[in-house]
């Protein structure tokens, strides 16, 4: 129940600091990949803030095996750079320039009600479906 | 040369926001003990494990109830979306198997590995950025869309 109630806070959180950001509008995220066009270097300042206060929140988790609420801290542990890395998120770069949606931002526009941005999610969804079928091919062969 | 786009930078409010995106990321970190990946979040709800479904879905509520929350406090910031349907249908087939394939998307490598100094989402985000940047050129400069 924490468990579940902490990650209802960080999700509403999250949401909030893409809508304040103008994340949550993909014209905004397209205006910062337009880099030839007129360019809107907001998305950094994003991505700045958030790690500023990431790197403090990692500091903190590094020294520690339980987080505050006394559940394990699972912080990844692969370092290896392979093909799937880089071949996926190539992948997901394309889609992101495509509609200027990624993750997060798509699924709080849905929540605002845009018709597009549950096209996006749906598809999204699917998208993840015909991985979890491809892996599962894969393990079988 | 590149020309900013001085009418739309919004630096005050981008900042705030990132902030705001930090502070969820570690206040997950530090209550749940995880990394606040949505793409892994939500791809996990698609091969259920017991007792591994209702803070995945607690989360995601949490990002789907955002706007509404906000919008009790006040306006909701312009959504414009201009890309088509066909576009957008293709965009999240790419996004969704792209981003399990690359076990992340922006908050998982972007904002989480890049603060916790991995090389792994170092690549991941140069990678993702690179091609990003490069589909907005081709849609935007040589296809002219």
């Amino acid at each position: 129940m924490k468990y579940s109630l902490a990650s209802l806070f960080a999700g509403l959180i999250f949401g909030f600091g893409l809508i304040v950001s103008g994340m949550a509008n993909p014209e905004k995220v397209l205006g910062f990949l337009d880099i030839a066009g007129l360019w809107d270097p907001s998305l950094a300042f994003v991505m700045g803030g958030a790690i500023i206060v990431g790197l403090g929140a990692f500091a903190v988790a590094r020294r520690r095996t339980l987080s505050f609420l006394g559940f394990n801290i699972k912080i990844p542990s692969h370092t290896h750079i392979d093909k799937r890395l880089v071949i996926g998120s190539l992948m997901f770069g394309v889609g992101w320039g495509i509609a200027g949606f990624c993750p997060g931002p798509g699924i709080v526009a849905l929540g605002a009600g845009e018709i597009k941005a549950a096209v996006f999610v749906a598809s999204m969804v699917a998208g993840m479906v015909i991985f979890e079928l491809i892996e599962r091919n894969r393990a079988k062969a | 040369m590149i020309e900013i786009a001085w009418s739309n930078f919004t630096p005050w409010s981008a900042l705030a926001g990132g902030i705001l995106v930090g502070l969820a990321a570690a206040s997950f970190l530090l209550l749940n003990g995880r990394i606040a990946g949505i793409s892994g979040i939500l791809g996990g709800l698609l091969t259920p494990l017991k007792g591994d479904i209702a803070w995945r879905v607690a989360f995601m509520l949490g990002l789907l109830g955002a706007p509404a929350v906000w919008l009790l406090a006040g306006d909701m910031p312009a959504i414009e979306i201009n890309a088509g349907y066909p576009a957008l249908i293709i965009a999240g087939l790419l996004v969704g198997v792209g981003t399990r394939y690359g076990s992340g998307c922006t908050s998982g490598h972007g904002v989480c590995g890049l603060s916790r100094l991995s090389l792994r989402s170092l690549v991941a985000t140069l990678s993702f950025m690179a091609t990003g940047f490069i589909t907005v050129f081709v849609i935007r400069h040589m296809l002219g869309v």
